[in-house]
């Protein structure tokens, strides 16, 4: 579904990412793991079109995308979360969400200030829809508060609501769990777990809690200082040699 | 209509009416380029110019109708917002507002010296066609579409620009597209504001569309709440009328005017109106009631 074929990304004289294959397949939760400043959020960056790849191509469905600004390729069903979240501080929690979904829908400009019946449904369409998005991540309630005055979870589930609006076939999450507590963390497994199988995504994502990427990863891939060290079942990955020594640790 | 109402009201106050709706409509185009969208024009004027003297030529040298006069005005300041626009792509903040003010600044220069439009003299004797029936007319289709604008998924789209540009485009929006549209609709409503206000003063200078113009209205938008379409409209309401009340303290009347903008934004950082909504005035009533 996804592939990456020898990625290398250089700012200025320094090489972030060195010669980087990755193949993500279809329905897998993938997860990429690796300490910081390995290259991660630049692989994400690469994929969605923030970054130009300085060698090497992005292929989704077959297609390369690499070199198409980023909202082409969220038009193409890439949605992606952000490691410093993003959300539009000052809109609503509803309008967030609605926001998702301009990649899926057509409105103009004469259409939406005569207020044609064609756009009117596309409204109802979108609201409905975003409704059942905060329905699921639990934010329902919270749908006419600001995006600014949610807790730190909620806002990052509101921000996987965002990204679901575009109707994603592929869904990156950047470290979903940074700065939740333990039991937001579980709800948070099982709502990834929930809407792999609901909407039959493909998920890679960037996370540094290993307790959570080992349990619901199908799929490991290890960043070291910008080159792929290992990538295999989340097994596999706990044994390998050069994971433990520079990102997991040798248990005490 | 304006002959009715002349019997009930004093000439002078129906004048100060009619230049809130004229500023109502400037500030409203103004809003969508910088309070929905987030970029900073401080060349509003420049807009409003290209619009009053479009207009103004179209009525004194082809006896152009009315309707048409304003419809072209309008036209021509759109057809230069969006070329202002285009640059908009690469620029942010203070940048932008450099080049605003310096394309307002080229588009004075450009009359003080264009033949036809009387260089510094400027152009009198253009007939008073705006009257106040037109002008509420028109103010009220203005926020009709304004508001339908904003609601919709472009206006939706427009205020994710101006929150999180990375984040809009990852949600799909097109960030090119949708700044150059603003643009060209704020800029389209200067030129019709522009346009109106020519034919309501029988005459127009270069000097009428200077910096302090554009800075006027950049106030009406900040002071009445960046974004807020009832918050524009009062900030409009009470900048044309604050200078004729302060009328009363004569000489001291700049003074005042520029304490009381410090001292509202001293007490309301996002404007009067910027960041209240029906939902926030609801939840602190009823929060008082219960604790009542």
């Amino acid at each position: 579904m996804l592939e990456l074929k020898h990625i290398s990304q250089e700012f200025g004289g320094l090489r972030a990412l060195d010669e980087v294959n990755l193949i993500v397949n279809e329905g897998q939760i993938y997860g990429l793991i690796g300490p910081n400043g390995a290259g991660k959020t630049t692989l994400f960056n690469i994929i969605t079109g923030i970054y130009q790849p300085t060698e090497g191509g992005v292929y989704f469905q077959g297609q390369k995308i690499d070199g198409n600004p980023p909202h082409q390729v969220a038009r193409m069903g890439i949605g992606r979360t952000f490691q410093n979240i993003r959300l539009f501080a000052k809109l609503s929690v509803l309008d967030n969400v609605r926001v998702g979904s301009h990649a899926v829908t057509q409105a103009g400009l004469f259409g939406s200030i005569l207020g044609l019946p064609v756009v009117r449904r596309e409204e109802k369409q979108i609201l409905h829809k975003s409704q059942t998005l905060l329905e699921m991540v639990g934010l329902q309630d919270k749908r006419w508060e600001y995006a600014e005055n949610l807790s730190y979870g909620e806002q990052r589930r509101l921000e996987i609501a965002r990204a679901l609006a575009l109707q994603p076939t592929l869904l990156l999450l950047d470290e979903p769990a940074a700065g939740m507590n333990a039991t937001e963390k579980q709800e948070l497994m099982s709502l990834i777990y929930y809407i792999q199988k609901e909407m039959k995504l493909t998920i890679l994502l960037v996370e540094h809690d290993m307790n959570l990427v080992m349990s619901i990863c199908e799929r490991i891939a290890v960043l070291d200082y910008g080159r792929k060290i290992a990538d295999g079942s989340p097994e596999q990955i706990k044994n390998d040699e050069r994971v433990i020594q520079s990102y997991l640790g040798a248990p005490a | 209509m304006d002959a009715f109402l002349m019997q009930y009201i004093d000439p002078y106050y129906l004048r100060i009416l009619v230049l809130i709706g004229i500023n109502i409509i400037l500030a409203l185009g103004l809003n969508i380029t910088t309070g929905v969208t987030g970029q900073l024009s401080m060349g509003h004027a420049g807009f409003m110019s290209l619009g009053a003297y479009t207009s103004a030529i179209l009525s004194l040298q082809f006896a152009a109708p009315f309707w048409a006069a304003l419809l072209c005005g309008a036209l021509v300041a759109a057809f230069f917002g969006f070329l202002i626009g285009i640059p908009t792509l690469r620029l942010e903040g203070d940048y932008l507002a450099m080049v605003t003010i310096g394309f307002a600044e080229i588009v004075r220069v450009f009359f003080l010296n264009f033949e036809p439009g009387g260089k510094a003299v400027g152009l009198s004797g253009i007939p008073q066609n705006t009257t106040f029936g037109i002008v509420l007319l028109l103010v009220i289709i203005v926020i009709f579409f304004n508001a339908r604008l904003l609601k919709s998924r472009l206006g939706r789209s427009m205020y994710a620009i101006r929150e999180n540009e990375i984040a809009a485009e990852a949600c799909g929006v097109n960030i090119t597209r949708i700044k150059v549209l603003a643009f060209t609709i704020g800029a389209f409503l200067g030129g019709l504001g522009g346009a109106l206000y020519a034919h309501y003063m029988f005459f127009i200078r270069p000097q009428d569309f200077a910096f302090m113009q554009s800075i006027e209205l950049l106030n009406m938008v900040i002071l009445g709440g960046m974004g807020s379409i009832p918050g524009t409209i009062l900030g409009a309401i009470i900048l044309t009328i604050a200078p004729e009340l302060l009328r009363i303290v004569a000489e001291y009347r700049l003074l005042f005017y520029g304490a009381l903008l410090v001292l509202l934004m001293i007490f309301r950082p996002n404007g009067l109106l910027g960041d209240v909504r029906i939902y926030d005035l609801r939840k602190r009533w009823m929060n008082k009631e219960v604790g009542a």
